[in-house]
Parts: structure tokens; sequence; C-alpha cells
């Protein structure tokens, strides 16, 4: 138990000093994580959606891929992109590797599934009702997608909320894409690997009770925001 | 009834424009985790930046990895502990030249009740024979590390078939020295380590030094350069620069220099 309530100690500490190498990782950490997510949600929203919405062969085959691909191994997309982004790989040229643009491509490849078959399933359990009376207006596929999508909008956000949180906690992928690099490339998940393969086990602890609090912060904002809309919207 | 797409790409733009630009000039160094856990770094580098003008980014993996970077053309330099491997990179020609940079040396660690009886013995191999004798529990590295490659080299000196006792007592951590430490706490059991990770090792509860001094548990340091003529991205000139600052009289000076609780971590090759 001490363990703990040192780390408890060390955080507020932390947070208190205002260190700039660790706000500068927290900062690092959430414009990578909140980067990858809007790009994974501007691609799995309406990929989640058109699943759930045109009726074609496969569709249930499809579903089940989204929903397997979900859990895709963080070490395993690392490794993928590593190879990809490497010199020596088929985009070498672009010099990516070890940088945040990197962590962003990997942890976005990551949550774009998480969200799709997210929203595909929150989707498809809202067409049930609604498709027949937008059949009726004579809506076309596209403008179907987009309107359930709306439609759903609140539910849709759990979905987001759900990928930023693989995002964030995600170290395997940053890990080998990112290099670890100081200021660089050093997020709060690579930090507490770091702090812990160090020794300094309450240091590590405490990191990642500010990484808890701020992931935390994230997700009462976001509420905060729905719910404001949607009384905005009632 | 509001477009859903319009804000999302709003959202996109804004977040896009905060993500850091690609900065000032670097090099990337693929280093061991024993320089850059123990903050030699962090001592060494601030000095070069500030007389180079550019940055050197570490990315600290085992020397294995460190030099499978160096093949790939994903790193500049390479500053590792494995002079066999370091030659045959070198020979390979992925490598322009290993220059020694600078030394320090491994330790057999462990509980300190120890079990298997080593602590009075000089020699590393016959205390890995003494431990593999009485069965008693062995993390290794089991990483491709140069300390991982130093402790295979002894099992062989100690004339114990690994192959033949994989899983029982001998158990491979696959990890970096602190895991493994922070491992051989947890199951009281010994391991090798290089001096800099045990010293600045934060968790080592009741593990101690149990034999050290042994001249076969020398730890040399060498640094180099990925030839360009491989690898075209390499940046030879700020890399020969960065090689050249370390081996200079300064560089090595700030080698010496670097404590850890008042304890000199690394001997410079030269004497400055």
């Amino acid at each position: 138990m001490e363990d703990f309530s040192q780390a408890f100690l060390l955080m507020f500490q932390m947070l208190g000093s205002r260190d700039p190498e660790l706000l500068g990782i927290i900062e690092l950490s959430l414009q990578i994580s909140l980067s990858a997510t809007a790009l994974a949600a501007l691609v799995g929203l309406p990929l989640g959606a058109a699943a759930a919405v045109f009726r074609f062969p496969g569709r249930g085959v499809l579903a089940a891929m989204m929903n397997a691909s979900m859990g895709l191994p963080p070490v395993v997309v690392g490794l993928v992109v590593y190879l990809g982004l490497s010199r020596a790989g088929p985009l070498g040229e672009l010099g990516l590797l070890f940088t945040p643009q990197a962590m962003i491509i990997t942890q976005t490849l990551l949550v774009t599934p998480i969200i799709a078959a997210l929203t595909r399933q929150t989707i498809a359990d809202l067409d049930e009702g609604c498709r027949e009376q937008l059949m009726a207006l004579n809506t076309s596929p596209v403008q179907m997608v987009f309107t359930l999508l709306w439609e759903g909008r609140f539910s849709v956000l759990t979905a987001i909320l759900a990928g930023f949180g693989r995002a964030i906690a995600e170290v395997g992928a940053v890990l080998i894409v990112g290099g670890n690099i100081r200021e660089v490339t050093r997020v709060m998940t690579t930090t507490i690997a770091l702090e812990t393969s160090k020794g300094n086990l309450a240091l590590a602890m405490a990191l990642g009770l500010v990484l808890l609090t701020i992931t935390l912060l994230v997700n009462l904002l976001a509420t905060g925001l729905r719910n404001a809309a949607a009384r905005q919207y009632a | 009834m509001r477009r859903p797409g319009s804000t999302l790409i709003a959202l996109i733009l804004a977040l896009s424009a905060t993500v850091p630009a690609r900065g000032q000039d670097f090099i990337v160094v693929a280093s061991t985790t024993s320089t850059e856990n123990s903050g030699l770094f962090d001592h060494l580098l601030p000095t070069f930046e500030a007389r180079a003008g550019f940055a050197v980014r570490v990315i600290a993996v085992g020397t294995g990895a460190a030099l499978q970077y160096g093949r790939r053309c994903d790193a500049d330099v390479v500053m590792v502990h494995a002079p066999a491997a370091e030659q045959a990179f070198v020979a390979a020609g992925y490598g322009v030249e290993r220059h020694p940079l600078m030394h320090n040396d491994f330790l057999v660690v462990g509980p300190r009740s120890d079990p298997a009886g080593i602590a009075d013995l000089d020699s590393a191999a016959a205390a890995l024979a003494v431990i593999a004798e009485a069965g008693a529990a062995f993390i290794s590295r089991g990483d491709d590390s140069g300390t991982h490659k130093k402790e295979l080299q002894l099992w062989e000196e100690a004339e114990v078939d690994l192959a033949e006792i994989a899983g029982s007592w001998y158990r491979e951590a696959g990890a970096g020295m602190g895991q493994t430490l922070n491992i051989a706490r947890g199951m009281e059991a010994y391991t090798l380590a290089d001096r800099a990770t045990w010293l600045s090792f934060g968790n080592r509860g009741d593990m101690r030094i149990l034999l050290e001094g042994d001249p076969e548990l020398l730890n040399p340091y060498g640094v180099i350069r990925v030839d360009a003529e491989r690898c075209p991205n390499v940046k030879t000139e700020m890399a020969q620069r960065f090689i050249d600052w370390l081996r200079s009289d300064e560089g090595q000076q700030r080698i010496a220099d670097f404590r850890v609780a008042g304890q000199p971590l690394f001997t410079p090759h030269r004497q400055p």
C-alpha cells in the first residue's frame, strides 16, 4: 500500500510543480491521440454507417470482420507501420519514422476499426426505426448514411471516446514507430514504460494516475458538450 | 438541419495544425538502454548540441535491435556494446568503422541470501556453473542485447547447455535490463546486469552485487557511423561530427565526469 500512497503524493506534486517536461509530454500525448481519433472518426463514422445502411452480399461477414479488427494487436500494427516507414521500406523516402506523425498514423489505424465497428452497431440499431421513414421520403443511400449518423450523434460520441481511450492508452505500437525520443516522441505511456524499466515504480504509477486523470477530463468534457448540445436541440 | 460533416472537417483542420512540425536538423542515434536509462545522454548531449547546432535523437533499444536499425538505414549512428556483433556489422558493409568509445563492466546480481553461494567466487563462468548446479533461479534478458550476448558466452564457458535446461530454473524475460531486474527481484533470481543500469536502477530491494571484477566481465562500448554508400539518407557529416566529438578530449572528459550517486558509470576509452 505504501507504493500507492507514495504514487498519489507524487502525482499531486507533479501536477503542482508544472514541470515543463511533463507538461510537454502530456501535450504531445493529447495532440497525437486527439489527431488520430479525429482522423479515425472521419473515416470510421461514414464507413461504419455505410456498412449498416447498405444491403449487399457478405454484409454479415464484413460486420464480423469489423468487430474482429477492434482486437488488432497494437504491437503488430506498430510493426507493420515501422516496416512501411523504415528507410528500407516502401515509404522510407518520406522520412516519417520516429516522428509524431508516424505515431498519429499508427494510432489512426488502430482506432478506425473501433469507431467503425461501434458506429455500425449504433446505426444498425437506429436503422430499424428510421429506415422505412427515410425510404418513404425517397432519400438516397448516401444521404441516408449522413442522416442516420446525425440522428445517432450522441451515441456515436461513445464510439469516438472508445477510440480515443484506445489511442491514449496504447504503448506497444507508438514505442516501435516513435522510438520514445525525449522531447520528440515521448508520450505518457512510453514514459510510464520507461520509468518502470528504470525501477522507478512509484514515479511510473504516479504518471499512470496523471494519464487516468487526463483521460477522465477528456471524457467529462465530451459528455458535458454532448449534454449541452442535447439540451439545445431538445 | 446542420451539416454534420462541416463541423468534423473544421475539427480535423484545427487538430492537424497542432501537430508538431519537424523542427531543426537532427541525427538519429540507435543506442542501448544502459546508456539512455542511466542518464548518460542527458549528460552528454546538451554540451554537444549547443556546440554543433543540431539535435541528437536517441532511440534506446537492445544492441541487436540497434544494429538492425542501422542495417535498415533508420539510424545515422549506432552506439552499442557487443564488439563481435559490431565487427560483423562493419564487415558486412553496414557501418564504416567501429571506434572504441568507453567501457564499464557486467555484474552478477541476485538475492542477498545468495542461495547458490557464489559470493566468494572470482570467476563469472564458475559462478554460473554453480548456479546451474544448484538449480537456482536465473533470469536471462533473452532479447539479443549486448548483455544477453555476453551472458550466452559465459554459459558456454561454464559448459552449461541451455537448450537442455530452459524453462526450469532458467527463464528468458525477453525484455530490457530494467524489466529483467524487476523480474529478478520479484522471483528472487540471479541475473547478469551492466553496472550503469544497476547503479541507476530504483527498484533493487534486497538484491545485491554478488560477483564483480572478473576481467571476463568487461563491457566495452563502440560507436559506428552507418555507411552512406548503402544508406544514402545517412547524414554523414553530422554523424561524423558527433562521433569525432565523443572521441575528442572534451567528449571523453564528459564521459569520465558522468556520475550517478557519486559513482562513475563509464570509463572513457582514452584517458583525457
